[in-house]
Formats: C-alpha cells, sequence, structure tokens
C-alpha cells in the first residue's frame, strides 16, 4: 500500500467527525424548536370552580365565567346543568348570548346556534362543544375544560351533564 | 463625488455611478426596450421604494409602542392624537403596507404575462414567491400589533386556520398533538391570543421577517443582472 494513499484510519475519522458535528446540528435544531414551546402559562386555568348548583335558576344561561373563562353554564327547565365552551366551533370566536332569541351568535361570520350548542344557521361545522361539570367534595360546581364532547349523542351523560344537583343547593 | 470633488469628464462622472453601492443597482448598459415605462410599469421597484417607506415609517412607530397587552392600544392611541405627526407616520405605515402587498401582486401578474418567469429566469422567479409569502406574512403580524377587536378576532381566526394545519394542527386532519403542543402553539406561544401571541409577532414583524426580506431581495436583485437583466421582446 503506498504511503500517500488516504489511510483507512482518517476516513474512520472524518466520518466519525461528521457524524458527531451531524448529531450537534440536529440536537440545536431540536432544541432550537423546543425553545418556542413556552412551559409556563399565564392564562385563566382550565380547570376552575363555578360557585354552588343552587347559584343557577332553571333555564338559564349563566354569563358569569364568559369573560374569565370563556364557559356558559346553563341549567334546563328540568334542572340538569350543563356547560358550553364559549369558543365558536368555526374559527375560535367568542359567540355571545341573546337571552330575547335563546341563541348563540358568533359576531365574527354570524353562526347561530341554540341554547344546546346545536347549529341553526352559518359556518360553523359542529356544534358547540360542552365540558365537563362536575361536583367537588364541598358540593361546588368544578368545570374541566380539557375533558370536552360536541357529539349530541355523548354529551347527554356524565361528566357533561349533571342532573341530580339540585337537592344538595 | 464626496472624496473626489465634482467630476469632469464622461468617464469620471460614469464612474461616480458605477463605483456607488446605492447606484450600481443599475446596470451600465440597458436594452432600449428596458426603458418603456409600459414594459415593467416599474412595479418590482415600486415595491422597493414601499419597503423603504415601510422601513423608515416602521423605524419611527417604534419609538413610541411597546408590545404589551396592557398599553399596545393606548400607545397606538396615543401615535394617532398625541404624538406630533404620529397619525401620519402610521398612516403612511398601514397605507405603504397595504399597497407593498397590491404591487407585490402586480408585479407577479406582469412578470408573468410578459414571460419573464421563463429560463433563464425560473430561479428569480422561486425567489420572488418567497418575498411573496414573505410579504403576506409581514402584512399579516402587523395586523395583530394595534391590538383593538379587529386585530385579536382577525388573528384568532387566521391562527385557528393554522391549527388544521394536518398532523401538526391540533385541529386538522390526521391531528396527533394537542392544544398545548401543535404548531399553533409554538407561533403564539400560548393556548389563546395573548401577552405572547403580541410579543412574538411584534418581533417576527419588527426583526426577524425583515431581516429575511433584505436578504432575499439582495438575492433577486442580483439575480435579474445575472440572468441578462430585464427580459425584452424576442
Amino acid at each position: 500500500m503506498p504511503s500517500d494513499a488516504p489511510s483507512h484510519d482518517r476516513r474512520v475519522f472524518v466520518k466519525a467527525g461528521l457524524f458527531g458535528l451531524g448529531s450537534a446540528l440536529f440536537a440545536s435544531l431540536a432544541g432550537g424548536i423546543r425553545f418556542f414551546f413556552p412551559k409556563v402559562l399565564f392564562e385563566p386555568s382550565s380547570v376552575f370552580t363555578a360557585g354552588m348548583p343552587g347559584d343557577y335558576r332553571a333555564g338559564e344561561v349563566s354569563e358569569r365565567f364568559r369573560e374569565s373563562n370563556r364557559v356558559w353554564i346553563i341549567r334546563t327547565p328540568e334542572g340538569a346543568l350543563y356547560a358550553i365552551e364559549a369558543n365558536c366551533t368555526h374559527l375560535g370566536c367568542t359567540p355571545q348570548w341573546f337571552a330575547d332569541e335563546r341563541k348563540f351568535k358568533c359576531p365574527c361570520h354570524g353562526t347561530n346556534f341554540n341554547v344546546a350548542g346545536e347549529v341553526l344557521a352559518g359556518p360553523a361545522p359542529v356544534p358547540l362543544y360542552r365540558v365537563s361539570i362536575r361536583l367537588d367534595s364541598r358540593g361546588r360546581l368544578q368545570i374541566d375544560k380539557r375533558v370536552k364532547e360536541n357529539r349530541p349523542d355523548k354529551w347527554d351523560a356524565p361528566p357533561f351533564v349533571l342532573k341530580d344537583s339540585g337537592g344538595r343547593a | 463625488m464626496v472624496r473626489h470633488g465634482l467630476p469632469d469628464s464622461d468617464r469620471s462622472r460614469i464612474m461616480v455611478i458605477l463605483h456607488n453601492v446605492f447606484l450600481h443597482i443599475h446596470p451600465p448598459k440597458l436594452h432600449p426596450s428596458g426603458l418603456r415605462i409600459r414594459h415593467t410599469f416599474c412595479l418590482g421597484g415600486i415595491t422597493f421604494f414601499l419597503f423603504l417607506i415601510l422601513t423608515v415609517t416602521g423605524v419611527l412607530l417604534m419609538f413610541y409602542y411597546v408590545p404589551d397587552a396592557g398599553r399596545a392600544y393606548e400607545d397606538m392611541k396615543d401615535l394617532a392624537f398625541v404624538v406630533p405627526f404620529g397619525r401620519l407616520i402610521r398612516n403612511l405605515h398601514r397605507w405603504a403596507g397595504h399597497a407593498m402587498v397590491v404591487t407585490v401582486i402586480f408585479h407577479m401578474a406582469r412578470v408573468f404575462y410578459s414571460g419573464a418567469y421563463r429560463p433563464p429566469r425560473e430561479f428569480n422567479w422561486v425567489v420572488g414567491v418567497m418575498l411573496l409569502v414573505l410579504t403576506l406574512l409581514l402584512s399579516y403580524t402587523g395586523y395583530l400589533l394595534p391590538w383593538d377587536q379587529l386585530a385579536f378576532w382577525a388573528v384568532t381566526v387566521g391562527t385557528n386556520m393554522g391549527a388544521a394545519t394536518p398532523v401538526v394542527g391540533h385541529n386538522g386532519p390526521f391531528a396527533i398533538l394537542q392544544i398545548d403542543n401543535d404548531v399553533r402553539f409554538a407561533l403564539i406561544g400560548g393556548t389563546e391570543i395573548g401577552q405572547n401571541a403580541l410579543l412574538r409577532f411584534y418581533v417576527l414583524h419588527c426583526i426577524l421577517l425583515p431581516l429575511v426580506v433584505v436578504a432575499l431581495m439582495a438575492v433577486h436583485f442580483w439575480r435579474i443582472r445575472k440572468d441578462g437583466g430585464l427580459s425584452r421582446p424576442l
């Protein structure tokens, strides 16, 4: 073997060096992407307590937590409680509740929803989401926005509806 | 001219132009068809001129505007009612921004209809498409900064479209990510439009996107010369 031919050792060294450099670049890229995902958020919590069940009258759509948590708490004339997320399923604006028409209307593109959250008119493709509503150990309403459901055949069961809360209020 | 005094011959006069970084963007030789205004309508030049206006007025606005969710709207109102010439500067920025989107599109239409995207200029068309996208992104990120109802909900709607991206958006087809780790979360730095989104859009609008645009514009202008100057009738 001529002495001026590239040695095997040098190739191995260069390959290992390139592999190391590539790994370092890949790791910095991954770290650079991770940088843009904050670990701490200064946003309202997804889980919050919403007072006692007795605070809500039959047939009422309560706007008490719309501003702070984007949730309406609704008691049906039969006494069941459910919570709707005030987040339009079209493109995420906050609909408004019109008590005289018994409708939620979105100001951005005009979708109308009925009090159950079902689409009456406009571009939204699916009903509004209902979120988890339970009683905590002290009998207060606890809303969990991480658990949500917008299929009418699924939302009439716990935790998306609270049927026997009236007696405890 | 500053260093050598006034030029006193044709040769020194042309040298003043050729040796100046700002003036040498214009080539020393030009085909007569390139001088006809109806050949290009100077649409690319108008776009660049608007970009210069936007840079100057944007820097001026940055002296008074703070991207803080608590005072951004008030600063915008102060620019309109309190700051001397503030309303003029802000409206110059606003209208130049709108106009730049329009002139970029007209520029592209002119290039398309005169066949100037064809070889050897096909790569410059690619650079131009990137510049179009960056112009739209600059326009979109600037949209949020007044922090009024229109800005807030328009950007809510726009970023929710991002959440509908396939695979990497939490609301899109084949979604594999959640609302707190998808592509929209990385863009707005939260699950809803808030302080993080305002600051991110401000940095993108004032620093990152303009830097990329300037780099690509340098390539874009340089390629015109390298590809044989303005296209002309065969």
